[in-house]
């Protein structure tokens, strides 16, 4: 158990002092709103992650808020959830067809999350990578060839 | 197992190391929030739950419990028993009776019972009436504010529409047995498709068959459905906060505004404009009374009634005619909980018969900084508002920035009169709940 502690803590720092190294040399994408850490060698282009952050601003934000915690009750929290790190078909599946009702680290929230299909695939990836590169999270890119496949086995329903 | 305590291990750790560089962070970062992810590696905090909350002069506030849960409403019996609804069961239990026996404030005595949870919870006529969100149970109580049957509710209504969306009911009892439940609506604005760009509303919008109103049942009836009670009022989107003034001998409510004029509308609103817009509304209801939702929302700025964009609405297009006007209107978004009217003589003469409101605060109003989280008072005079509404209890937050960010330290609920004239609130973020008093 000490030991464990010890080597998460070294890795917690050494995490920590990566993410600060590799914002400090992109000052200008990672300018702007707090704390959207982003970069990284694994976690997928800056230019996907630049393009995502305003998608992001643009569709996601009212509801996961700018830190991407979420609104107790309601809205998910987005750092650091399986939902988010986990499976990239999954998570696609959600922005395409939307939600209502997540368990999310013994929290219930009933928010509901409109489906939208009417952004690109490109713009789908895109945030979807500038998320799970923001918040403390740190995984790989989405593509869109993942999401393409993702949205013809989910065809939107008519009006 | 051993790979969860790894996780456990490391997200503490990880933590720790988050708040050694918090400093460091916020800097980098050109000053972001820390309040919701760096708490828990920050040192204890100083400030107590009680002297956190500024009040006006002569006031000052105890906390009855702390760390209770998700506290959501309050009622006060005539002998001072306090009972609190939990939206979350704390160990198995879904209401608690919290009881003062020295009186320093504090409950020493505290029961749980009700194996369900919810949000509502009132007293009247010898009854606690208490709400799950299908549901209304009630227990009798004795002279001394006991519950007789703890483990035998008797179920007045059942199978109200809980969708997952405004599904708390909360209640208000008059004094001629009758019992006002709100039936939140499922939806923002009556959407085919809820909160999605390009839905158009539903004309007509058939949640209001069975909910977006309040109903009224018989407090005394045991087993009502909708076919025995009777929609009391409606085109009211969500009235979390509802009490009856026994000045006026009427019903007031207030609505929680519809969300998303931006996101949905961003032609015709800005996210400045979409931040404070809709008002959050007080209406006095009668019987038959409409208040307009979905069609139409009252734009505080412009005092008018405005057509909603779902059903056509360019931002200056009035509509709603035959809607009924609100009392009183404050900024949007600020999420009204609790409501109830002074008339203790505790406080001073100018809180007599007015309002207090309880704002839970906004979520809805990113990006711009988020509001409410705050008590406020609102003057009357001959039963209507009077004079412009004031902060009386602040700081839940913690602070400005905390505001902002929405990240806030507690978030006011439940709001209930004491018989010695003191005022209860809840937070249902940690299970807070404080007593205010005031002393000359």
């Amino acid at each position: 158990m000490q030991k464990n502690l010890v080597i998460a803590l070294t890795g917690g720092l050494f995490l920590l002092a990566t993410v600060l190294m590799s914002q400090t040399k992109k000052p200008a994408a990672a300018s702007g709103k707090p704390a959207a850490k982003s970069g990284g060698a694994s976690g997928g282009s800056q230019a996907s992650i630049t393009r995502g952050k305003q998608v992001y601003l643009e569709q996601c934000l009212a509801c996961h808020q700018v830190d991407g915690l979420g609104v107790q009750g309601m809205n998910p929290p987005l750092a650091k959830t399986k939902f988010v790190l986990g499976d990239k078909k999954a998570l696609a599946k959600i922005v395409l067809t939307g939600m209502q009702g997540v368990e999310v680290e013994g929290e219930e929230y009933h928010g509901v999350m409109a489906p939208h299909p009417d952004l690109t695939d490109q713009q789908i990836a895109d945030v979807l990578t500038y998320v799970r590169n923001s918040f403390g999270n740190k995984a790989t890119a989405v593509t869109v060839a993942e999401v393409k496949a993702v949205r013809a086995a989910n065809p939107a329903p008519a009006q | 197992m051993q790979q969860f305590i790894k996780k456990e291990v490391f997200r503490k750790a990880a933590c720790l190391t988050a708040g050694l560089f918090l400093t460091g962070l916020i800097s980098f970062a050109g000053g972001g929030n820390g309040g919701g992810g760096g708490a828990k590696g920050q040192p204890a905090k100083t400030t107590d739950a009680a002297s956190q909350l500024k009040l006006p002069s002569g006031f000052s506030a105890v906390t009855v419990v702390e760390n209770f849960g998700r506290t959501r409403h309050i009622a006060v019996g005539p002998g001072g028993a306090v009972f609190v609804k939990l939206s979350k069961l704390k160990d198995g239990k879904g209401i608690y009776r919290l009881e003062d026996t020295d009186g320093d404030g504090k409950a020493d005595k505290i029961t749980g019972f009700g194996n369900f949870p919810g949000t509502g919870v009132a007293i009247s006529n010898g009854y606690l009436y208490a709400t799950t969100d299908e549901d209304v149970y009630r227990f009798q109580l004795n002279a001394k504010d006991e519950v007789m049957n703890p483990d035998q509710p008797e179920k007045i209504v059942t199978g109200l529409l809980s969708r997952h969306e405004h599904e708390a009911k909360t209640i208000a009892l008059d004094d001629n047995g009758n019992l006002f439940v709100n039936i939140g609506a499922y939806s923002n604005a009556c959407q085919l498709q809820d909160r999605t760009k390009g839905s158009p509303g539903m004309k007509p919008c058939k949640i209001l068959d069975s909910a977006g109103g309040i109903w009224e049942f018989k407090a005394g009836k045991a087993n009502q459905t909708y076919g025995d009670g009777q929609r009391y009022a409606t085109g009211l989107r969500n009235c979390v906060a509802l009490f009856w003034n026994k000045s006026t001998n009427s019903l007031f409510v207030m609505q929680h505004g519809r969300d998303q004029l931006h996101d949905l509308f961003p032609d015709i609103w800005d996210t400045k404009q979409s931040a404070e817009l809709p008002a959050e509304c007080m209406y006095e209801l009668h019987q038959g009374s409409n208040c307009g939702w979905p069609y139409m929302f009252y734009d505080q700025l412009q005092h008018k009634k405005i057509l909603a964009p779902e059903y056509g609405g360019d931002g200056k297009m009035t509509a709603g005619d035959e809607a009924q006007d609100p009392a009183a209107a404050y900024p949007g978004h600020m999420a009204p909980n609790g409501l109830v009217f002074y008339t203790g003589s505790q406080f001073p003469e100018k809180y007599r018969n007015g309002a207090f409101i309880a704002f839970h605060g906004s979520w809805n109003r990113a990006p711009e900084p988020q509001k409410g989280y705050f008590v406020v008072f609102q003057p009357f005079k001959n039963g209507k508002p009077s004079g412009e509404w004031e902060v009386f209890a602040d700081n839940f937050s913690g602070g400005p920035e905390k505001a902002a960010s929405g990240r806030v330290d507690y978030r006011p609920c439940g709001l209930a009169q004491g018989p010695d004239g003191s005022l209860y609130v809840t937070d249902d973020t940690k299970g807070t709940v404080w007593k205010i008093s005031y002393k000359k």
